[in-house]
């Protein structure tokens, strides 16, 4: 019987005519900034669409505040139809203690292996042999956002790199902009130096730090270059105290500051204000040192749930979830790259499509959520929230602790 | 439970329906309080992750807890935070008590002003703090228009004021409550010590210094115990003025546990901190209890 009905909620994403029954489904994430919440409605029309009912649980405040409900509601026994995370390592011991629904089933029949690119985001999605998420889409983090606004006020160029940027900082400083706008919250302070490391140290460094969890490598002076850098940056974004990312970015979208380092996210708070990429604003990935971006993103995991209806919901979800026209709409308007390597991306901007270049090249890397551990991530955002905030730390005082906190990674 | 009056046998069959009434009390206290408290202490000494498991590792979650830079600094703020929030809200609750006590017009209503602000959620109160602290639109800004260019009151955003900011919040909201109960303490002393102190030719303040204020013991250990416990769980009034920054200036114990109960998937670390916690508290408590109920329990 249930496996009957989830075949007749499956042929209704196929296209044909389906008998599926209006289901509600609660699905849970952490997107309420302007452009996510616009690509959520993407999703919730999609999913509507086959019958079934989307309920919007958004969670404001980021995943750092958005995680621990989602974790203490499946694990209190009340949880949602279907919820955010970034794959990895995140969901890794819910998936362990079996309380996520096992995906393979459908993954196979599907197909999924052959059209979600890269490979690699489902790995970061299987447990054992077994999917257990949905990725939605690409993100990466590795984005330098420059507003032509501020820097023509300066009359400065505007900067191709990093070291341009970083000497442009006092001409933008004379004319009252905020050189780097950072939000105070500690995701937006660790990711900036995650930003930092591949650019300025390049990938090896990169994956021995992270993946290999080498200490002599964080130790060692290619990371003090970073470091120096982190300096720079902190210098850069003194004045800059506003603590939701998308504030930082307002910042640059009015002209108010030079740059913001953040993901291709960005793009969407972009779109939403009307700005063109290549007219207002620039983007520079890889901080435009190191054409690298890593490769990560959300993916929705589907708790186990008893109600054989809402069951078979998760199902017609994770198929929307990845249908060619769902993948479209909704990444346009959130400013990522779709899961699929087979739809059309005429729409996309100038940005994007730089994104999509890369990729097809294969310049990428996993990002930390999939190498460390939210421990190991949680200690790094505490040593960089003291960093940037405290100018009398020195860059070499940071740095041992940044070792000690790899070493003893798991 | 204890409600027999000393001196008289001891008997099981006593009082046996308030006994049956307080069966489902004492049992909340022994499993909830009792049993999770034992069970924290317990999953404290392993390595549990998202979810808890018994894998043992002696003192590791101990081990890093003290060479954590950001546990420091929250065990810091929090003896700053609590010694002045103790001295300072037991003294000018005092005062206000004993100012309100002079037999003043309108005491409802000024008793009902100052005790106001106790109605509000930390979280409330740190969000209005935060704003009226702000540099931008708040207490500098109205300064500042007022013509005193130069004047400067930031302490949201000075890593080394930032706690005092905080406290300032804190005691505003807490401070009614300690006028109330030391209002009704000084209520309840007897009209006639005030008036053989006065035929004595006792200056008022020596009559509260050394008359009074012993006599209200009992008042003064309650509202220590209200305080103090406030203190150690202080946590939500952090998160809605500063959410422990700039960097870890006016991080906390609770805020720490909390971030890495949840935020971190590392209940082990959360356990070992809340563990600390706990001990601070029995090292205040225990002594004190001892003192307080171990002697007149006794009995003669």
């Amino acid at each position: 019987m249930n496996s009957f009905k989830a075949l007749i909620a499956a042929s209704t994403v196929l296209g044909t005519v389906g008998l599926a029954q209006a289901t509600d489904l609660e699905v849970t994430h952490w997107w309420t900034s302007g452009g996510e919440a616009a690509a959520v409605a993407e999703l919730a029309k999609a999913f509507d669409a086959t019958g079934n009912k989307w309920i919007d649980g958004a969670i404001a405040g980021g995943g750092n505040t958005a995680r621990p409900v989602f974790i203490s509601r499946i694990t209190g026994g009340d949880p949602m139809g279907a919820t955010q995370f970034n794959h990895g390592r995140q969901a890794e011991e819910l998936v362990q203690a079996g309380l996520m629904r096992d995906f393979t089933e459908l993954a196979e029949k599907e197909g999924w292996k052959n059209f979600i690119r890269p490979v690699s985001l489902l790995d970061g999605c299987t447990v054992d042999g077994k999917v257990y998420c949905v990725p939605i889409n690409i993100h990466s983090w590795q984005w330098l956002w420059l507003s032509h606004k501020a820097f023509a006020d300066a009359g400065v160029p505007v900067p191709k790199n990093w070291d341009e940027f970083v000497a442009a900082a006092p001409a933008l400083e004379k004319a009252g902009k905020i050189p780097l706008a950072m939000g105070g919250q500690a995701w937006q302070r660790t990711g900036a130096f995650n930003v930092l490391i591949p650019a300025i140290a390049g990938k090896e460094t990169y994956l021995k730090v992270y993946q290999d969890k080498d200490e002599a490598a964080a130790a060692g002076p290619e990371i003090a270059k970073v470091f120096k850098a982190a300096d720079d940056a902190r210098r850069m974004a003194a004045k800059s105290n506003v603590q939701d990312w998308n504030q930082a970015t307002n910042l640059v979208i009015t002209g108010q500051a030079g740059g913001q380092i953040m993901g291709d996210w960005a793009q969407g708070e972009f779109q939403v204000a009307g700005q063109v990429a290549g007219k207002d604003y620039s983007c520079l990935p890889g901080l435009g040192v190191n054409e690298l971006i890593s490769v990560g993103g959300d993916a929705f995991y589907f708790p186990k749930l008893k109600d054989p209806d809402k069951t078979a919901a998760q199902e017609v979800l994770a198929s929307v979830m990845l249908s060619p026209e769902t993948q479209v709409a909704f990444n346009l308007k959130k400013g990522s790259v779709p899961v699929r390597g087979d739809v059309d991306l005429n729409a996309a901007n100038d940005c994007m499509k730089k994104g999509l270049e890369i990729l097809a090249k294969g310049n990428t890397m996993p990002d930390p959520p999939r190498l460390n551990t939210e421990d190991t991530n949680n200690q790094l955002n505490d040593l960089f929230v003291e960093f940037f905030a405290t100018p009398s730390m020195t860059p070499e005082e940071a740095q041992k602790r940044y070792a000690e906190i790899i070493a003893n990674a798991d | 439970m204890a409600n027999e009056a000393p001196g008289r046998p001891n008997s099981l069959f006593r009082n046996l329906n308030a006994k049956i009434a307080s069966i489902p009390m004492i049992f909340t206290a022994l499993v909830v309080f009792v049993g999770g408290t034992v069970w924290t202490v317990v999953y404290s000494f392993t390595n549990s992750r998202l979810l808890p498991r018994l894998q043992f590792v002696g003192l590791d979650q101990y081990d890093r807890l003290w060479a954590t830079p950001r546990w420091i600094a929250s065990i810091q703020n929090l003896l700053i935070y609590g010694s002045l929030s103790l001295v300072f809200s037991l003294t000018i609750g005092f005062l206000l008590a004993a100012l309100l006590d002079q037999k003043i017009r309108f005491e409802n209503t000024f008793r009902t002003i100052i005790l106001y602000p106790f109605a509000l959620s930390f979280i409330v109160t740190g969000l209005v703090w935060q704003w009226l602290l702000n540099p931008d639109f708040g207490v500098q800004h109205f300064v500042r228009s007022l013509g005193w260019e130069s004047f400067t009151f930031n302490p949201l955003y000075n890593q080394s004021i930032v706690i005092y900011g905080i406290l300032i919040a804190g005691l505003w909201q807490g401070t009614g409550l300690v006028m109330c109960l030391m209002l009704a303490g000084l209520r309840g002393i007897d009209e006639d010590i005030w008036k053989a102190a006065r035929v004595d030719g006792i200056p008022m303040w020596k009559t509260y210094l050394f008359i009074v204020i012993p006599m209200m013991r009992p008042v003064f250990v309650t509202t220590l115990v209200i305080i103090a416990s406030g203190i150690v769980r202080v946590y939500d009034l952090v998160v809605a003025q500063t959410s422990g920054g700039p960097g870890h200036a006016s991080e906390v114990p609770a805020k720490y546990v909390y971030d890495y109960m949840f935020s971190a998937q590392n209940l082990g670390q959360g356990f070992a901190a809340s563990t600390m916690m706990l001990l601070t508290v029995m090292i205040v408590v225990v002594p004190w209890a001892y003192l307080e109920f171990g002697g007149r329990n006794k009995r003669g």
